[in-house]
C-alpha cells in the first residue's frame, strides 16, 4: 500500500476537524478541534513515511472515536454553557 | 437527513413563538425527568431548544474536586458496559478471559504512567480506598522501629508540589516507608516510583478525566512492602483486596492513564498558559489579592487566591455562572477555614476569603477570560458594600482597630 500523500493527510485533517465541530458539548468540541490542529501542526515537518503512515493511523482510529462520541453526546446533550454563542452546532 | 433538518427548523420556529419565559431566574440548573426512552429521542430535539434559551450551565472551574471523563475514556469503557460484560475472575469461558485481559491491559497502563511494574499495581475503589489501605499498613509493621510517610503529592487545595523525591532518598536512607497520595498529580506531573523512591501511591480516576469508583494503589515489590488488605473475601488482586475487579471501570482508569501519558507535556504546557493568564489578569486589576501556596514548587492547574475584605462564600455565591469552590470538597460543607491555609500561616481573615481556580485539560481561554471579567467585577461590588475596606481606603490601619465586646 502506498504511503499516504499529502492530500491524503489533508482530507484526513479537515474530516477530523469537521467531524470534531459536531460535539455539543462545548468543552469536548473546543478540545478536539484545538487538539487536531496542534497535533497536526506539530507533526507537519514529519519526513519518514514510516512514521507518517503510524501517525496517520492512530489519527484514523481517533476519527473513529471523535465520530462515536459526537454522536452520543448529542444523544446526551443538555443546556449550553453560559459563553456559548446562540448558534448550536449543526447536525 | 434533510427531513429531519427540514423537521427541526419548523419545530424551532413553532416553540420560539411560545408562551412567556418563567420569570424566576434560575441557574441554568433544574430539577428535569431525563427521558432516554429511544421514541423521545425525536421529542427531545424540541424541548432542547426551547429549554436551552431559558437555562444555561455554568462554566466548570473546579477541575480538583473532580473532572471530566475524556470522550477517549468513555470510548474505551462502552464495550465492557455492553456486550464484553464477563466477570475477569471467571477462568472458564471466553467472557471472562476477555474481561481478564482488558484488566490485566489497564493495569499496564497505569504502571507505565508511573514507571512500576503491573504486578505492583493493585485496583480498589479510590484514592480513599489506597489511603486506608496504605496506613492501616503502619499497624500491621512487626519491627518497632518501622513508621511511615505519608505525603501528598500535589495540594489539593493550593497545588503545592511537595518535594518527593528529596523525601523518598530520606525515607529510603532510614528505612522508612514512603506513601504519597498522588491523587492529583498522577499524569499531570512526571512521577517515577523508583526515582523518587516511593514505596506506596494512591491513585484516583476521576481527578485524571477517568470514571468515578475506581483507583490503584502502588505496592512495591522490591524490597516487598507488605500491606494488610482492608477487606477480605475471594482473594482477588493478589489477596490484597478481594471483590470482583470491575472491568469498566478499570478499563476507563487504564485509558485514563494512557492518555495522560500522552498529553502530559502538551496539557502542562496550556495549563501553565492559562494560570499565568488568569492570576495576570486579576492580579492586574484588583489590588489587595494573595496567592496562596509556594508560587515556585506549584502545580499550575490549581490557583488558590484569597481576596482581601471579600468573604469567600459571597464570592462564590456571587460568581453563580461559574462552578469554583474555596477549598477542598471534602471538607466544604463546614465553613471552617481551611486547615491547609491555616498551616501555610494565612491570616484568619484572609483564609476566609480564598478561592480555588481549577484549570484542567478542557477549560478554554475563553473560560478563563469570562470568569476574570466576573471575579473582577463581583469583588469590586463586594468591595463597595464592605465598611471594612472603607476604612482601609480612608487609610486606617486595621489591626490597630481596638473592636469592642459585646
Amino acid at each position: 500500500m502506498a504511503a499516504s500523500s499529502r492530500a491524503q493527510v489533508l482530507d484526513l485533517y479537515r474530516a477530523m476537524l469537521r467531524e470534531s465541530k459536531r460535539f455539543s458539548s462545548y468543552n469536548y468540541r473546543t478540545y478536539a478541534v484545538r487538539r487536531i490542529r496542534d497535533a497536526f501542526r506539530e507533526n507537519k515537518n514529519v519526513k519518514d513515511p514510516v512514521e507518517i503512515q503510524t501517525l496517520v493511523n492512530k489519527a484514523k482510529r481517533d476519527l473513529e472515536i471523535i465520530r462515536r462520541q459526537v454522536h452520543i453526546s448529542q444523544l446526551y446533550s443538555t443546556d449550553r454553557l453560559v459563553i456559548e454563542t446562540q448558534e448550536r452546532p449543526r447536525t | 437527513m434533510l427531513l429531519r433538518v427540514a423537521w427541526r427548523r419548523a419545530a424551532l420556529s413553532v416553540t420560539v413563538a411560545a408562551g412567556p419565559r418563567p420569570a424566576v431566574p434560575n441557574r441554568g440548573l433544574r430539577l428535569r425527568v431525563i427521558d432516554n426512552a429511544p421514541q423521545s429521542a425525536v421529542h427531545c430535539d424540541a424541548a432542547a431548544a426551547s429549554e436551552a434559551e431559558s437555562g444555561l450551565r455554568p462554566l466548570y472551574m473546579d477541575v480538583q474536586a473532580t473532572a471530566p471523563l475524556d470522550p477517549r475514556v468513555l470510548d474505551a469503557m462502552l464495550p465492557y458496559l455492553i456486550n464484553y460484560y464477563g466477570n475477569p475472575h471467571s477462568r472458564t469461558h471466553a467472557y471472562g478471559w476477555e474481561s481478564e485481559a482488558a484488566v490485566e491491559h489497564a493495569r499496564q497502563q497505569v504502571a507505565s504512567l508511573i514507571g512500576a511494574d503491573p504486578r505492583e499495581i493493585i485496583f480498589t475503589s479510590g484514592a480513599t480506598e489506597s489511603n486506608n489501605i496504605a496506613v492501616k499498613e503502619l499497624e500491621a509493621a512487626i519491627q518497632p522501629d518501622t513508621s511511615l510517610v505519608s505525603i501528598m503529592t500535589v495540594n489539593n487545595e493550593i497545588g503545592v508540589k511537595q518535594p518527593i523525591a528529596e523525601i523518598g532518598q530520606i525515607c529510603s536512607s532510614r528505612k522508612v516507608y514512603f506513601h504519597t497520595d498522588a491523587a492529583q498529580a498522577v499524569g499531570k506531573i512526571p512521577l517515577d516510583v523508583n526515582d523518587m523512591k516511593i514505596d506506596l501511591m494512591s491513585i484516583s480516576g476521576h481527578k485524571i478525566y477517568g470514571p468515578k469508583g475506581v483507583g490503584a494503589i502502588y505496592i512495591r515489590r522490591r524490597p516487598r512492602v507488605r500491606v494488610e488488605p482492608l477487606q477480605s473475601g475471594g482473594g482477588q488482586e493478589r489477596g490484597m483486596r478481594s471483590g470482583t475487579v470491575p472491568t469498566p471501570l478499570v478499563v476507563g482508569l487504564g485509558a485514563a492513564c494512557e492518555v495522560a501519558q500522552q498529553e502530559m507535556e502538551y496539557d502542562h504546557k496550556r495549563v501553565s498558559q492559562l494560570a499565568e493568564r488568569l492570576i495576570q489578569k486579576i492580579m492586574k486589576s484588583l489590588p489587595d489579592v494573595v496567592m496562596n501556596g509556594d508560587p515556585e514548587h506549584h502545580y499550575p492547574g490549581c490557583i488558590n487566591l484569597s481576596f482581601a475584605y471579600v468573604e469567600g462564600e459571597s464570592l462564590l455565591m456571587a460568581l453563580k455562572d461559574v462552578a469554583l469552590s474555596s477549598g477542598s470538597a471534602c471538607t466544604s460543607a463546614s465553613l471552617e477555614p481551611s486547615y491547609v491555609l491555616r498551616a501555610i500561616g494565612a491570616d484568619e481573615d484572609l483564609a476566609h476569603s480564598s478561592i480555588r481556580f481549577g484549570i484542567g485539560r478542557f477549560t478554554t481561554e475563553e473560560e478563563v477570560d469570562y470568569t476574570v471579567e466576573k471575579c473582577i467585577q463581583h469583588v469590586k461590588r463586594l468591595r463597595e458594600m464592605s465598611p471594612l475596606w472603607e476604612m482601609v481606603q480612608d487609610g486606617i490601619d486595621l489591626k490597630s482597630i481596638k473592636w469592642t465586646q459585646h
